[in-house]
């Protein structure tokens, strides 16, 4: 029998060996698990689609940033409730609802999932990206958005590789930091 | 961008990641925290002076024994609260049992010692400066430690503050240890034990802020 966190676990450790399609995969279905989440609890606090949809994109840019912290030796979906859970109290605290309205919950709350289309959300990353500075706009312009390798991003824009994958990560950090400063609702 | 944009761009390029990362980053601060202290003891406080005799060094390794007991427990709980979701299979109890360990022992010295001594015991000659060297101390080694926890995306901030300023503090005292001549079991768990959960403490008060990622 499969569990989703079975096949979500197997996607995970194929993405941390560098798999990129299975990166995609375990995004695409954690999506709907974060959607799924986030609306359920957002609904308490009146909230709706829009910064369910907010929270989605602000969850899977940590995911992705944060997945070498994620240890093969323990269960999948602890660490993907915490962090889903991490960034619902980050978001009611900037938007200035205490934090002791979060009900408790358990880590399986991650394992519903919604299949309805994506909503819009509040923010647009590609004019985030727009704001970083200028190494870290040319190196996920090039790799992330255009979708060119390392090594011909470098060429392109005269960089070493080094460089630009070092460039890619600050980059996707400092885009969640401003996520969060952008989206306080 | 839309959800589905976003993630086929993070997916594009996908590097392997380093699974040892999180461990060689916290042990390397860790390392980096006992050797600043270790340095900052011995050009601000100087060793003490007797440390060469065999009362002392019994004494000192007493005290090092305890700091280090804390050390190791606290360090192997703080590596795993650091990671997402590290709090929900962490209990965290081990981590009193140097302190369980070194009151017992305090409360056996003093009761095999007449009670006109108990005074001299607790407060021996520098418990004010005891009192202000091991938070003091324990400053920049926290800074060194919170960097590198950062790293590996704690979620439960308190509780990881909390052994952040506890490492802190016991690396603190370790190196305070090698200064200080008051010995005897009641001065060390009093003063060193009492300024080490005042670390702890602080901590747990400044993890939620120092901590987010």
């Amino acid at each position: 029998m499969t569990s989703p966190e079975t096949e979500l676990k197997a996607l995970m450790l194929a993405s941390q060996a560098g798999d990129a399609a299975a990166h995609r995969a375990l995004l695409e279905r954690l999506s709907r698990h974060l959607r799924a989440y986030y609306k359920r609890k957002l609904a308490s606090f009146g909230k709706g689609a829009t910064e369910a949809e907010d929270l989605v994109q602000e969850a899977l840019l940590a995911i992705h940033i944060q997945r070498h912290s994620y240890d093969p030796a323990e269960p999948l979906t602890p660490w993907v409730h915490a962090i889903a859970r991490y960034k619902l109290i980050d978001f009611l605290r900037r938007s200035r609802t205490s934090r002791a309205d979060v009900p408790i919950d358990e880590a399986d709350d991650i394992m519903a999932h919604d299949d309805h289309v994506a909503a819009e959300n509040s923010y647009d990353i590609r004019r985030l990206i727009g704001r970083l500075p200028k190494n870290m706009q040319y190196a996920i312009g090039a790799v992330k958005l255009e979708g060119l390798s390392i090594a011909e991003a470098a060429q392109k824009y005269q960089l070493s590789e080094p460089t630009i994958k070092v460039s890619i990560h600050r980059g996707l950090k400092a885009l969640a930091d401003m996520i969060a400063k952008e989206v306080k609702a | 961008m839309r959800t589905d944009e976003l993630v086929a761009a993070l997916s594009r390029h996908v590097e392997p990641v380093d699974h040892s990362a999180i461990r060689r980053t916290v042990g390397l601060a860790l390392v980096t925290a006992v050797v600043f202290a270790l340095g900052l003891m011995a050009v601000w406080f100087g060793l003490r002076a007797d440390v060469m005799t065999a009362r002392a060094v019994v004494f000192l390794g007493a005290k090092a024994a305890f700091a280090m007991a804390i050390i190791g427990i606290a360090s192997i709980y703080l590596l795993r609260l650091a990671r997402p979701g590290g709090e929900h299979k962490t209990a965290s109890i081990w981590a009193v049992l140097p302190f369980g360990a070194v009151i017992l022992l305090a409360i056996i010295s003093l009761g095999s010692a007449p009670s006109s001594h108990w005074d001299r015991m607790m407060l021996g000659d520098e418990w004010l400066e005891c009192l202000l060297s091991i938070p003091i101390i324990a400053i920049v080694p926290f800074a060194i430690l919170v960097w590198a926890v950062r790293k590996a995306a704690p979620t439960h901030l308190v509780r990881t503050g909390a052994f952040t300023g506890l490492v802190a503090g016991g690396i603190s005292a370790l190196a305070y240890a090698l200064h200080c001549t008051s010995d005897s079991l009641p001065f060390v768990a009093v003063w060193y034990g009492g300024t080490i959960v005042l670390c702890t403490v602080a901590g747990a008060a400044l993890g939620p802020r120092l901590l987010r990622w």
